[in-house]
C-alpha cells in the first residue's frame, strides 16, 4: 500500500489532524458503556486489511512527522534512549523484527537485502540507505535499537526476563503518557506498576505477568490502553511536563472539540529470539473530540464511559481538570439509544 | 498455537543410547533463531496418537538453516523415544512448536558453571555457543556413565578447551561439588541438567553454602510417569474420561477432542493448570512448578505429568 505522508506538528502550533481514512481506522477502545481494568490481551495476529492491527509494526500517514518530532524529543533530552549493556542481543533482535517486518508489510517504502550478515536497509520515507553487519554494532552510526526506534513509530521497551519477573531493561521512549524512561529502566514488572490504582486488588497485574512470562516466540500479543490528552502532542513527558501541564487548564467549552484528544494506545509485546527478552510496543494514536463526533455511535460511547469513570481513574489519567467540560459537551450527542457491543465506527 | 513445519535432513547415532537429529524447515526457509537453553515441544502421530515430547535445542542460536536436538532413548518410554529411535527417518516430516526458553543465561552473571549429566548435555551445547559469542566467562563440567555414553566430548574439548572438564564414572572420575560450589566468586550463577539425583544434589549443596536462589538455574523435563488408569470428569465440557496407564492427563484431554493450553509438557512451565473443582482422592503432583502449599491445596494440578489416584476427579475445563 502507497501511504501519502503529511507534513505536520505535535508541538507549538499543532497543525496535526487525521484524514477521514485516519479517523475510520481509529483503534477505539471501547467495546461497552462502562471500563474497568482488565486483563483484556488478545493475539497480536494479522488483523483486518487496512486496520491498525493488520501489520506487526502500523504505519500511517503521521509517520514522518512523528520521526521527525522524535528526532526532536531525543535532542532535548538524549535520556529518552536508554539500554543498560546487557541488552545488545535484544537490541539486534528489535532491529531484525522492526525491518523485517516493515520491509516484508510496506515494499513500497521499505526494503532490506541481506546478504549473510551484510544487510542494506533503504527507508524511502525518511531518506535513509545504509549496509552494516548484522550483529557488529561498530557498523552503524547509533546502537542498533537507537537507530530503528527512530525509524518507526510509537514507543519501545525492551524486558529482560530474569527471577521469575521482567525488567525495563532498555527503551526509546519519546510519545509517552506522562511515565518516565529516566525513572523506569531497570525496574521490575511490579515496581513499575507501583502507582497503577485499584490493579493489586483485582490481581490483574500478576496474571498479567504470568502469561507473558510464557509469551511464546511467533505469538506476539496485544491490547489497547487510553487516556487523553490536551492538543495533540506525542511527548507528554514528566520530564517536559512545563510544556504541557498547564494546557489542562485551557480547555472551555468552545474549544474542548478541538483540543480535547483521546489518546489509545496499541500496546505489543513480542518475545524476541536471541535475547529471550519480551519487546513491548506502545503505537500513540490521537483523535480530537470533533473528528470523534463525526461518527456519532463513538461519541454517544466516549460520553456514557466517561460519565461514569471512577474518579480514581479520572486522577490517575490526569483528567480531574476537564474532565466535566468533555461529559458535558459529549452529552450533547447523546440520545441515550442502546449501543451493541463492539468498538466499530458505524 | 502457531507451530513450524520441519523435515528431518539427517540422523546420527551418536553413543549407543543416544541419536542426533538435524530438522530444516519444510519451505526451505530460514527457522527463527533462538537463545541458548531453548527447547521445542515435537508433535508425533504414533498409531493415531499424537506424542508432544520437550527436546533442548543443541545447535548454536545463530545458526538458523538447521535446528538440531538429541534424544536418549528411554527404557521405559512411553512410545516417544522409541519412536524417535526406531521409525523416525530422513525426510519425514513433523510440526514443531516454536522455541521456548525455561532454562536461559543469567545475562548479567559474572561466571556461568555449567553442570550436566549424561543426556543432560543438551541444553548446554546452545548456551555454550551464546557464552562464547558474548565472551563470558563460564565453566563445563559434565558427567557420564562410561566413555561410549559420553556424547559430543571430542566437539566440546574442542570448542571449550581448558573450560571443558568431564567425569567418567566407569573410570572412578567424579564431580567433586563441595570443591566446585565452595569457591566462586560473587556474582557466579550455576546451571544444572541432568538425572534428579544430580539436579537435587547441585541444589542442595549450592543452598547450603549460601548462593542465592536466583542464581541457581535447573532444568528437568519429566517425561509423564506411567500411571494407574483413573477415571475423569471434564466440567465444562461436560465429558467423562479416562486417564490409561500409560497416558498422561493432558494427552487423554486432548484425545478426548477438548482443547487445552500447553507449552513445555514437562512440569515446568504452568501453562497448563488446571483448576480441580472437586475431587475424593489423592493428587500426585510430579510437577516442578506448583509450591508446595498448592500442591497441598488440592485446588490446582498441572496435567501433563501429574495424575491422581481416586474415585471422582472434577476439572474446570
Amino acid at each position: 500500500m502507497v501511504l501519502g505522508f503529511k507534513q505536520e506538528t505535535f508541538r507549538d502550533d499543532y497543525t496535526y489532524c487525521n484524514s477521514p481514512r485516519e479517523i475510520k481506522r481509529f483503534p477505539f477502545p471501547f467495546a461497552e458503556d462502562r471500563y474497568m481494568y482488565s486483563v483484556n490481551i488478545e493475539p497480536h495476529g494479522k488483523g483486518k486489511e487496512g486496520s491498525v492491527f493488520e501489520f506487526a509494526l502500523d504505519i500511517d500517514e503521521h509517520y514522518v512527522a512523528e520521526c521527525i518530532d522524535k528526532e526532536i524529543t531525543l535532542e532535548q533530552d538524549p535520556g529518552r534512549y536508554e539500554s543498560l549493556s546487557h541488552m545488545m542481543d535484544a537490541q539486534w533482535d528489535f532491529v531484525e523484527l522492526s525491518m523485517e517486518s516493515l520491509a516484508r508489510d510496506y515494499p513500497e517504502h521499505f526494503s532490506l537485502k541481506k546478504n549473510g550478515l551484510q544487510w542494506t536497509w533503504e527507508n524511502k520515507p525518511l531518506g535513509i540507505k545504509d549496509t552494516f553487519t548484522f550483529g557488529d554494532a561498530s557498523t552503524l552510526a547509533m546502537d542498533p535499537f537507537e537507530y530503528m526506534g527512530r525509524q518507526a513509530q510509537g514507543d519501545f521497551v525492551l524486558l529482560d526476563q530474569r527471577d521469575e519477573t521482567l525488567y525495563a531493561d532498555a527503551g526509546f521512549v519519546t510519545t509517552q503518557a506522562d511515565w518516565s524512561l529516566a525513572f523506569n529502566v531497570g525496574m521490575s514488572w511490579k515496581e513499575w506498576h507501583g502507582p497503577v490504582p485499584r490493579v493489586t486488588e483485582l490481581g490483574v497485574m500478576d496474571r498479567a505477568l504470568k502469561y507473558l512470562l510464557n509469551l511464546q516466540l511467533g505469538s506476539p500479543v496485544r491490547r489497547l490502553n487510553w487516556t487523553m490528552t490536551i492538543n495533540p502532542r506525542l511527548d507528554t513527558s514528566p520530564e517536559s511536563f512545563p510544556r504541557w501541564g498547564s494546557d489542562r487548564n485551557t480547555v472551555n467549552a468552545d474549544n474542548v472539540g478541538d483540543r480535547v484528544h483521546l489518546r489509545v494506545e496499541l500496546q505489543s509485546l513480542f518475545r524476541l529470539p536471541r535475547s529471550n527478552a519480551i519487546m513491548f510496543g506502545v503505537r500513540c494514536y490521537l483523535i480530537s473530540l470533533n473528528e470523534i463526533a463525526t461518527y456519532p455511535r463513538w461519541a454517544k460511547r466516549l460520553h456514557r464511559v466517561l460519565k461514569d469513570l471512577h474518579p480514581d481513574l479520572i486522577e490517575y489519567k490526569g483528567m480531574t481538570k476537564f474532565h466535566p467540560t468533555v461529559v458535558e459537551w459529549l452529552a450533547n450527542f447523546d440520545d441515550g439509544v442502546i449501543l451493541e457491543l463492539g468498538t466499530q465506527p458505524e | 498455537m502457531n507451530m513450524i513445519n520441519i523435515k528431518v535432513a539427517a540422523i546420527e547415532q551418536v553413543t549407543p543410547l543416544v541419536k542426533h537429529f538435524t530438522f530444516v524447515n519444510k519451505d526451505g526457509t530460514a527457522l527463527p533463531a533462538f537463545s541458548g537453553g531453548s527447547h521445542v515441544v515435537v508433535s508425533l502421530d504414533i498409531n493415531g496418537r499424537v506424542h508432544r515430547n520437550p527436546y533442548s535445542l543443541m545447535g548454536s542460536p545463530e545458526d538458523t538453516s538447521a535446528y538440531h536436538i538429541s534424544v536418549r532413548k528411554q527404557e521405559k518410554s512411553r512410545g516417544g523415544s522409541e519412536y524417535m529411535h526406531e521409525n523416525v527417518a530422513v525426510g519425514m516430516q513433523f510440526k514443531i512448536t516454536y522455541p521456548v526458553n525455561l532454562f536461559s543465561l543469567a545475562k548479567k552473571g559474572r561466571k556461568h558453571i555449567l553442570i550436566a549429566g549424561g543426556i543432560g548435555i543438551t541444553p548446554f551445547m546452545s548456551q555454550i555457543a551464546d557464552l562464547k559469542r558474548t565472551g563470558a566467562d563460564y565453566e563445563l563440567h559434565y558427567a557420564f556413565r562410561s566413555p561410549e555414553h559420553g556424547a559430543f566430548v571430542s566437539e566440546l574439548e574442542q570448542g571449550c578447551g581448558t573450560k571443558f572438564h568431564c567425569y567418567t564414572d566407569s573410570n572412578g572420575e567424579r564431580l567433586n561439588l563441595d570443591e566446585l560450589l565452595s569457591q566462586q566468586p560473587l556474582g557466579t550463577h550455576v546451571y544444572v541438567c541432568g538425572p534428579n539425583s544430580m539436579v537435587v544434589a547441585v541444589l542442595e549443596k549450592a543452598r547450603n553454602f549460601g548462593w542465592p536462589e536466583n542464581h541457581i538455574h535447573s532444568e528437568q523435563f519429566l517425561a509423564p510417569p506411567i500411571g494407574e488408569p483413573f477415571k475423569m470428569q471434564l466440567a465444562r465440557s461436560n465429558k467423562e474420561i479416562l486417564v490409561p496407564a500409560e497416558m498422561s492427563m493432558l494427552e487423554a484431554i486432548e484425545a478426548a477432542g477438548v482443547e487445552a493450553d500447553f507449552l513445555c509438557r514437562g512440569g515446568v512451565c504452568g501453562r497448563c493448570e488446571l483448576q480441580v473443582l472437586e475431587t475424593d482422592g489423592a493428587l500426585m503432583h510430579n510437577d516442578h512448578f506448583l509450591t508446595d502449599a498448592e500442591k497441598a491445596s488440592c485446588k490446582k494440578i498441572m496435567p501433563c505429568v501429574s495424575r491422581a489416584k481416586c474415585e471422582r476427579l472434577v476439572l474446570d475445563i
